[in-house]
C-alpha cells in the first residue's frame, strides 16, 4: 500500500471519530443547559475547551453564548475541529484513498458529507438542533458500518482503526484534562447535586450514562467514573480500550509485514502501564498530571505511525 | 444568422418513423410513461451524485464538483455502421503510430514534403527530448480517443484525435452501470454490447507495454495531478478497476535507475505508468521547472527503458490541431491507403488565401485555436453575435497561426428526454481505442457527448453539455 494512503486513512478515521466526539459534546452542553440553564454559561466555556479551540472561539466570538458555541462547533470553516470542517477533511481523505475503500464505504462517506453539509448550510435553530445531532450520528455510524461489513481485515483495515483508536484516546483524555477536577475525590462532598450533574454530563460526551448504570447499578462517585472512562476496557471510549485496539491492529500490521517499528514499543509501554495501573494510583500520581502526560504520549504515537509506516516523505 | 441545413436524426427518419438501430428502443419506449422516465432519470442524478462521479470545475475561487447531466435516452448505433468506423479508427490509429515514430526518428514524411518542416519544428508539443527514442514494442498512443461527428446518414467525419491523454472512458463505463440498473428490460431485448471488459483490456495493453528488463509480472500504476483536477474521478476509477495503485508525483522518486513508489514497506518500483498528467508537467528537470505533478528524472529513467509512460512523452504533436488538417497525408503516406474516415475541410489561417477566406466568412465559421482544447477560446460564427464576430477578428488577424477554420457541420441530432418529451439535440462520439504491440481494441461503445441546450453545437462538459449511453448493436 502506498504511504500515502495508510495516512489517508487513518486521517480518514480520526477526522470521523472527531466529528462524532464535537457533535456529542454539542449534545451533551445542550442537555445540560435545558436541564441547568443558570450553570449553563459555564459549561459551555468548558465545552468549547473540551473541543480544544478556546483560542479560535474567542478570534471569533466574545460571549460563550449557547447559540455561538453550537455554531462554532457544528460549521466554524476556519476551524479544522467543526464537525463540517471534519466531515469534509475525512471525505477530501476518503475521495483520496477511493482506491483503497469499497465502494460501500466510499458512498456512505460520500453520502455523510452531502447530508452533514446539506444540514449545516445554515445556521442551526434551536428547535432543528436534535434533529441535526441525529443525522450526524446516524450518516457517521452508516459509515463505520459499511467499514466493517464490508472491508476486508488487511493493513486498509489496521490503519483505518488505528487512526479511530488515536482520536478516542485523545478525544476522552481531554473531556478528563478540563473535567478533572469534578473527578478529584476531595473536591466535593459526594452526592452534592453539582456532581451529578457534571458526571452526567461526563458520561453523556462519551455516549456511556446508560453503560456506566449497568455497569455500576447505581453506585455513582468520582474514582468509579476515572475508573470507567479510564481503565474499564469493557467501555469502548476508555483510554485502555483505545489502547488495547491500536495495540491488537499494530501487531497485525508487524505479523503481516513482517516488521517491528519504534510505534510498536510505544504503544505496548503505554497499553502494559495501563493495565498495571488502578484509580488510587492515578489519584496518587495526580489525575490531571497522568492525563496530560498520556496526551503527549498519545500525539507522539500517531507522530511515530506516520514516521515509521511512510506516511510523508 | 445563416439558415442552418436539416440535420441528420439518428433516431427517426424524416416520416418519423425510427431508424433501423432505434427500432426496438422506440417501440419500448412508446409504451412507456414519461412520468416514470422522468422520475428514472432523478434517481440517476441521485445516483451519480452519490457515487461521486463529479468533475471539478477550474476558474472559481472555491473548487466544485459537478455532475456531468445524464440523458436516459441511449444513443444506438447499428453492427454495420460500427464495422465501417472500426476499420476507420483503427486505420488512423496505426498511421498516428507509424506518424510519432517516424517523426521521432528519420522524419521521412518530412523528407518527402509531405507536411512544411515548420509545423514540427516550431510546435511546443514536439519534444526533443524523445528524438531516437523507442517506446517498448514500438508502441506511442497506447490509449486514444477518436472523436466523431456524424452528418448523414452514411458521413462520419473524424473532428479531432485524442493522442495524449483522452478523458472520459469512465462515463461511458458509469452510464452503462446506470442504464443496466435502471432499465434491465431495454438490455434483454437488445442486442447492446459489451463495454465492461474495458478496464481489463486497459490492464493487459499496459502490461504488454512493460520494458523489455521486466520479466516478472509487470507493476503498474496510475499518476494523477490530485483530488483537484477536474478528471480526478476517473483517474482513481481508473486504478480501482485495475487493481492498481493511483499515485501522484511525491509519491514517486528515482532509485537506482528505476521509478519507485512509497509505500508503507518502503520503495517500490513501477514498471508502467498510465499518467494522466500532460507532458509538461511529468519531470521538472526536463519541462517546465516548477511542476511538482510530476517525478524529477523520470524522463532520464524512460529513455534508458527503466519504465513505460503511457500514453509516451510527445504525442500531442500528433493531435495538434494544425497538424490535423494533414492527417488525410499523414494517414496515406504510412498505411499507402485512402483514410476510410474523412477529416473536416479545415483552413489553417497562416496560410494568406486561407486566412482572407476565413475572414470574409466569420459568420458561417468554427474558428478554434490550434492548442486550444475543452470548447474554450473558440468561435461559433452562425450562433455568434456581431460584437462577438468582430472581437474575434482582432484576435485572429494578431496571431493567424494560433488559428483553424472549420464549416459549421451540420452535426446529427439524436433525441433527449425534456419536460416536455423527446427532443432532438447536437451530439457527437468519442470511441476510445487500446493499442499494444500485439493488437489494437476498439470498445464497442464510446462517450456520447451532448449538447443540451437547444440549437447548440458545443457538447463540451466544460461548456454545459451532457452524455448518454452509447449502444453499438451486435449483428
Amino acid at each position: 500500500m502506498l504511504g500515502k494512503t495508510a495516512g489517508g486513512l487513518f486521517w480518514m478515521f480520526r477526522y470521523l471519530e472527531r466529528s462524532e466526539y464535537v457533535a456529542r459534546l454539542v449534545e451533551a452542553g445542550l442537555r445540560l443547559s435545558l436541564t441547568r440553564p443558570h450553570a449553563a454559561g459555564d459549561e459551555w466555556a468548558s465545552v468549547v475547551d473540551t473541543a480544544g479551540v478556546r483560542a479560535a472561539y474567542l478570534e471569533k466570538n466574545e460571549a460563550f453564548d449557547p447559540a455561538g458555541v453550537v455554531d462554532f462547533l457544528l460549521r466554524e470553516k476556519d476551524s479544522a475541529s467543526s464537525v463540517l470542517s471534519c466531515i469534509t477533511a475525512a471525505r477530501t481523505n476518503a475521495r483520496m484513498v477511493r482506491t483503497a475503500l469499497t465502494r460501500e464505504v466510499w458512498e456512505a462517506t460520500n453520502e455523510c458529507w452531502m447530508a452533514v453539509s446539506a444540514a449545516l448550510q445554515r445556521k442551526v435553530g434551536e428547535r432543528e438542533l436534535p434533529d441535526v445531532l441525529n443525522v450526524i450520528r446516524q450518516q457517521s455510524a452508516q459509515v463505520r458500518g459499511a467499514l466493517h461489513g464490508t472491508m476486508l481485515r488487511n493493513d486498509i483495515y489496521d490503519f483505518a482503526r488505528i487512526g479511530t483508536f488515536i482520536e478516542r484516546a485523545d478525544n476522552t483524555a481531554r473531556i478528563l484534562d478540563v473535567k478533572y477536577y469534578v473527578l478529584l475525590p476531595s473536591a466535593m462532598p459526594v452526592g452534592s447535586t453539582f456532581d451529578n450533574v457534571q458526571w452526567d454530563n461526563i458520561l453523556r460526551s462519551v455516549s456511556a450514562h446508560r453503560s456506566f448504570r449497568h455497569v455500576h447499578s447505581g453506585e455513582t462517585n468520582a474514582a468509579a467514573i476515572a475508573d470507567f472512562l479510564i481503565l474499564d476496557r469493557r467501555m469502548p471510549r476508555s483510554l485502555a480500550f483505545c489502547y488495547g485496539k491500536i495495540n491488537d491492529n499494530l501487531s497485525y500490521l508487524q505479523n503481516d509485514y513482517g516488521e517491528r517499528h519504534a510505534c510498536h514499543a510505544i504503544a505496548e509501554d503505554t497499553f502494559s502501564e495501563l493495565r498495571s495501573l488502578n484509580t488510587t494510583s492515578i489519584f496518587e500520581r495526580g489525575l490531571h498530571e497522568y492525563i496530560a502526560e498520556f496526551i503527549t504520549r498519545n500525539n507522539a504515537l500517531g507522530l511515530r505511525i506516520e514516521a515509521d509506516y511512510r506516511f510523508i516523505e | 444568422m445563416t439558415a442552418l441545413p436539416e440535420f441528420f436524426n439518428e433516431m427517426s427518419n424524416a416520416d418519423g418513423a425510427p431508424r433501423e438501430p432505434y427500432r426496438g428502443y422506440a417501440r419500448w419506449f412508446d409504451r412507456e410513461d414519461i412520468k416514470r422516465l422522468k422520475k428514472k432519470a432523478a434517481e440517476a442524478e441521485a445516483f451519480f451524485r452519490r457515487t461521486g462521479i463529479t468533475f471539478n470545475v477550474y476558474g472559481q475561487q472555491e473548487a466544485t464538483e459537478r455532475l456531468i447531466p445524464f440523458d436516459i435516452v441511449p444513443r444506438i448505433i447499428s453492427a454495420s455502421e460500427w464495422a465501417k468506423l472500426e476499420r476507420g479508427i483503427e486505420q488512423r490509429v496505426r498511421a498516428i503510430n507509424a506518424f510519432l515514430h517516424d517523426i521521432y526518428h528519420r522524419q521521412e514524411i518530412l523528407r518527402a514534403g509531405r507536411i512544411p518542416v515548420e509545423l514540427i519544428a516550431n510546435n511546443d508539443a514536439f519534444l526533443p527530448e524523445m528524438i531516437g527514442v523507442t517506446p517498448p514494442g514500438g508502441v506511442y498512443t497506447h490509449i486514444v480517443g477518436i472523436d466523431l461527428v456524424r452528418t448523414g446518414p452514411d458521413s462520419f467525419f473524424v473532428l479531432e484525435d485524442n493522442a495524449r491523454t483522452p478523458s472520459g472512458v469512465s462515463y461511458m463505463l458509469e452510464n452503462r452501470e446506470t442504464m443496466l440498473h435502471m432499465f434491465p428490460e431495454l438490455f434483454a431485448r437488445n442486442r447492446v454490447r459489451d463495454v465492461s471488459k474495458y478496464p481489463r483490456d486497459l490492464a493487459n495493453s499496459l502490461a504488454a507495454a512493460a520494458p523489455d528488463k521486466c520479466t516478472e509480472r509487470p507493476v503498474i500504476c496510475v499518476l494523477t495531478p490530485g483530488i483537484f483536477n477536474s478528471a480526478y474521478f476517473e483517474h482513481s476509477f481508473l486504478a480501482d478497476q485495475m487493481g492498481v495503485e493511483l499515485v501522484e508525483g511525491h509519491d514517486l522518486r528515482v532509485i537506482d535507475g528505476r521509478i519507485a513508489m512509497r509505500t508503507t514497506r518502503g520503495y517500490k518500483p513501477v514498471d508502467v505508468m498510465y499518467r494522466r498528467v500532460d507532458d509538461d508537467f511529468l519531470d521538472p528537470l526536463v519541462f517546465n521547472p516548477k511542476s511538482m505533478l510530476g517525478v524529477p528524472g523520470i524522463m532520464d529513467v524512460y529513455r534508458s527503458g527503466g519504465i513505460t509512460i503511457a500514453n509516451a512523452p510527445g504525442t500531442g504533436i500528433a493531435d495538434d490541431k494544425a497538424i490535423y488538417s494533414y492527417m488525410p497525408d499523414i494517414v496515406e503516406f504510412y498505411t499507402g491507403e485512402k483514410p476510410l474516415l474523412p477529416n473536416v475541410e479545415t483552413w489553417r489561417c497562416s496560410e494568406p488565401d486561407a486566412l482572407s477566406y476565413v475572414l470574409e466568412h466569420l459568420d458561417e465559421l468554427v474558428v478554434k485555436e490550434v492548442h486550444g482544447s475543452g470548447g474554450y477560446g473558440m468561435l461559433v460564427g452562425p450562433a455568434a453575435s456581431r460584437r462577438e464576430i468582430a472581437d474575434f477578428r482582432k484576435k485572429l488577424q494578431a496571431k493567424p497561426g494560433n488559428y483553424i477554420a472549420q464549416p459549421t457541420l451540420a452535426l446529427s441530432t439524436a433525441p433527449i428526454l425534456t419536460s416536455k418529451g423527446l427532443a432532438p439535440r447536437h451530439l457527437d462520439l468519442r470511441p476510445f481505442v487500446l493499442v499494444s504491440s500485439e493488437k489494437i481494441t476498439i470498445t464497442p461503445g464510446g462517450l456520447t457527448r451532448v449538447a443540451l441546450k437547444k440549437g447548440s453545437l458545443v457538447v463540451n462538459s466544460s461548456q454545459g453539455g451532457g452524455t448518454k449511453d452509447t449502444w453499438v448493436l451486435g449483428d
